[in-house]
């Protein structure tokens, strides 16, 4: 008989778990592994609401099995080393996103590309090597393996850099992959949510012009007096949109609704790139002339490896960028899924756990 | 009232048009301008039928201008060359493609990217900076500036080298620029026609490993033995496209009809590039899940630039790649028309226009 999920490990933890598609979330009593040789034992302090944990907790993707405690943007203290751990000692402020293992060996990990390898295992809702279910970081206390932890520099607010472990660097990685990165370029970022906003500080501290797209009027004061987007253009606005075709050199997607690409692909300069980092669920429509005339492509992008992890943080401690956040206590958290779901957040929900998570 | 074709110009010409969307080709005279102080007259030996010849005629892509002489990969010889001519003389064998202009200002020009100017004159269907219709390569003559003609490499064969002015730059281009040309890498070549084989070759001469991926078992042992791919795909043999996922680094996409892009961005490793090549006339459905699980892109091009255009067919000389063709007579056009609109060549129809083309 399989143990409950309060026995299955030595260690007692409590977080909130969602336990069916309506994706409500409660308290849960579940037990963490001994810390191992090579594992870093955190106290969790925050915790950061990606838009990914509301999309599993209603098994929207498919694959949720329930109960699943989510959390992929966790920031704490560490309390614990394993004896062959290296990098990091009790009392770091550390992190772990959306990773907690991979295998180690393949191509992609040897590159530091863990995040694509075929063995990858999520931090949350997927199974570890004992065979035991992961659980995320709206909870006490969080095990993982060294490799997967980052450290993060003591000029970073925790708070504001929770969401940098997801939404940071999934905004990061394709702007160097791609080539986004260098100063007087101009880029483009469509959506001003939680990956949106991280890409425009991310593309200004690189030197870029940044341009917001977006379908809401009411976002422009904010993303040019705040975030300091250079200009905006509302995608509703057919004659602003054309204006600024041909302008832009490569544009990052944050949108995950099924959208239209042809106004989007229409403001690249010839060579340009858009970079899909949201990810519809359906597929989207591609004419080919305009990828054609203007040589111009279309390339995705999820999250990052490790080592691009740790220096995208590292950048944003450089820069002191954080993520704009509303912290929020564990109780709060059902009112914030549903605001979340209407984009009513400027930009992430953090969950405050080192005040608000308390066992019931 | 505007002049009549063979009115405008002051020197006769003489080729087939198509009058309407039936895309029926028939004799037809008209006129090319008095060669320019940059211009090189070329008598044309040999003129490739490409698709677009096909789609243009049929007014398929609806911005056709009738009646349309087709042809954009003819090669000839010079006639004539203007006083201010640097590059070409008399007697040498020449070679035109898709574009007879551009505006030679913009960033795009002044990168030798002729191809991507906003004001780039196509071969035909286009109007030149005088106002005038162009008109295409099924013809005797034409005249075009010195900065659009090809150096013809002594050594590539005159009708094979013809349809590498357009299918030939068409997939050169973007193996080039999407970095499809490391030895030892894998290269995938969706669809077996002007393009695709033409492909395969090149694919082969850049040490790629190249596997051919057809809905047509029939052209497997073509493609292995004659062609040199060393494997072939089927796209409806579900086994087989299973084993080979995530095996290849590129693909090169010619295919013009509307079809499925996942099988294809299956078939791609971490990072691989889908580069599409065709011009299909309906949107095609682009699937994001993989392209953010795998980093994968999907990017297109369109033929080359004129320097560039250059450098692939000295490649293809230095390689001894040449267009797999059918030759025709001029009044064949309209049957290789419709064999190729049904993909019965092997693999580009190539008009010889000296012998053929007669009033």
């Amino acid at each position: 008989m399989a143990m409950s999920t309060e026995n299955e490990h030595p260690v007692k933890a409590f977080g909130w778990a969602a336990r069916d598609t309506t994706g409500h979330l409660s308290p849960f009593r579940f037990s963490r592994r001994a810390t191992g040789e090579k594992d870093v034992t955190f106290k969790v302090l925050y915790c950061g609401i990606c838009h990914s944990d509301l999309h599993n907790i209603k098994n929207e993707w498919g694959i949720t099995s329930y109960p699943v405690v989510p959390g992929h943007e966790i920031v704490g203290m560490v309390t614990e080393v394993g004896t062959k751990v290296t990098k990091f000692k009790v009392g770091d402020k550390v992190g772990v996103g959306c990773m907690v293992g991979s295998c180690r060996s393949c191509a992609n990990c040897k590159e530091d590309l863990e995040n694509y390898c075929p063995e990858m295992i999520l931090t949350y809702g997927a199974k570890y090597y004992d065979g035991t279910i992961t659980h995320g970081g709206y909870s006490d206390i969080m095990v993982s393996d060294e490799h997967f932890v980052i450290k993060i520099p003591d000029n970073l607010p925790l708070e504001g850099s929770a969401p940098l472990l997801c939404a940071g660097i999934t905004v990061y990685s394709p702007l160097k992959y791609y080539g986004l990165d260098k100063a007087g370029m101009h880029l483009g970022v469509v959506g001003l949510g939680g990956l949106g906003h991280m890409a425009v500080k991310f593309a200004k501290a690189m030197g870029l012009k940044v341009t917001v797209i977006s379908t809401s009027p009411n976002k422009k004061k904010e993303a040019m007096d705040h975030l300091g987007a250079d200009a905006f253009l509302v995608s509703r606005n057919t004659k602003e949109m054309e204006l600024a075709m041909g302008t832009i050199d490569g544009i990052i997607d944050t949108v995950s609704a099924v959208h239209a690409l042809l106004p989007v692909i229409g403001l690249l300069k010839t060579n340009g790139k858009l970079v899909m980092v949201g990810a519809p669920e359906k597929p989207l429509e591609l004419l080919a002339f305009p990828l054609l005339m203007g040589r111009k492509m279309v390339g995705g992008s999820g999250i990052g490896g490790i080592k691009e992890t740790q220096e995208m943080i590292d950048f944003a401690a450089k820069h002191n960028i954080v993520a704009d956040i509303e912290l929020i206590p564990m109780d709060y958290v059902n009112t914030a899924m549903e605001r979340l779901s209407k984009a009513d957040v400027k930009y992430r929900f953090v969950i405050d756990i080192v005040n608000s998570l308390k066992p019931s | 009232m505007a002049k009549s074709p063979d009115q405008e110009h002051p020197c006769k010409a003489f080729g087939w048009a198509a009058r309407d969307k039936s895309g029926l080709l028939s004799p037809l005279c008209f006129s090319r301008r008095e060669n320019g102080d940059e211009d090189v007259t070329i008598k044309i030996l040999f003129c490739g039928v490409c698709h677009s010849d096909l789609h243009v005629a049929k007014n398929e892509w609806g911005f056709t201008n009738y009646p349309v002489v087709p042809g954009h990969e003819m090669v000839g010889t010079v006639m004539k060359v203007g006083s201010d001519v640097k590059k070409f003389k008399v007697g040498e064998r020449v070679g035109v493609g898709v574009i007879v202009g551009s505006c030679k200002k913009c960033e795009s020009c002044q990168q030798d990217l002729e191809n991507y100017c906003p004001q780039t004159i196509f071969t035909y269907n286009s109007h030149y900076t005088d106002g005038t219709k162009t008109y295409g390569g099924y013809s005797d003559m034409i005249v075009v500036d010195e900065r659009y003609v090809l150096r013809f490499p002594d050594n590539l064969p005159l009708e094979g080298g013809a349809p590498l002015l357009c299918a030939g730059i068409t997939v050169y281009s973007p193996m080039k620029y999407y970095g499809m040309t490391e030895p030892g890498k894998h290269l995938g070549v969706a669809g077996l026609g002007g393009l695709g084989h033409v492909a395969v070759k090149m694919g082969k001469a850049f040490g790629l490993k190249v596997t051919v991926i057809s809905s047509s078992p029939k052209k497997e042992t073509e493609a292995i033995e004659r062609l040199g791919a060393d494997s072939f795909l089927v796209t409806s043999d579900p086994a087989k496209m299973k084993a080979a996922l995530g095996t290849m680094d590129y693909i090169i996409d010619t295919v013009s009809a509307v079809h499925p892009l996942l099988p294809l961005l299956s078939l791609l490793k971490l990072n691989g590039k889908l580069v599409t090549v065709g011009l299909p006339d309906k949107p095609l459905e682009l699937p994001i899940f993989p392209l953010v699980l795998g980093r994968k892109l999907v990017g297109g091009s369109d033929i080359g630039g004129m320097k560039e255009t250059q450098e692939m067919l000295d490649f293809c000389a230095k390689h001894g790649i040449a267009a797999d063709v059918e030759v025709i007579q001029m009044d064949y056009i309209n049957t290789a028309m419709e064999r190729l609109a049904k993909s019965d060549v092997r693999y580009r129809f190539v008009i010889d226009v000296a012998s053929s083309l007669s009033q």
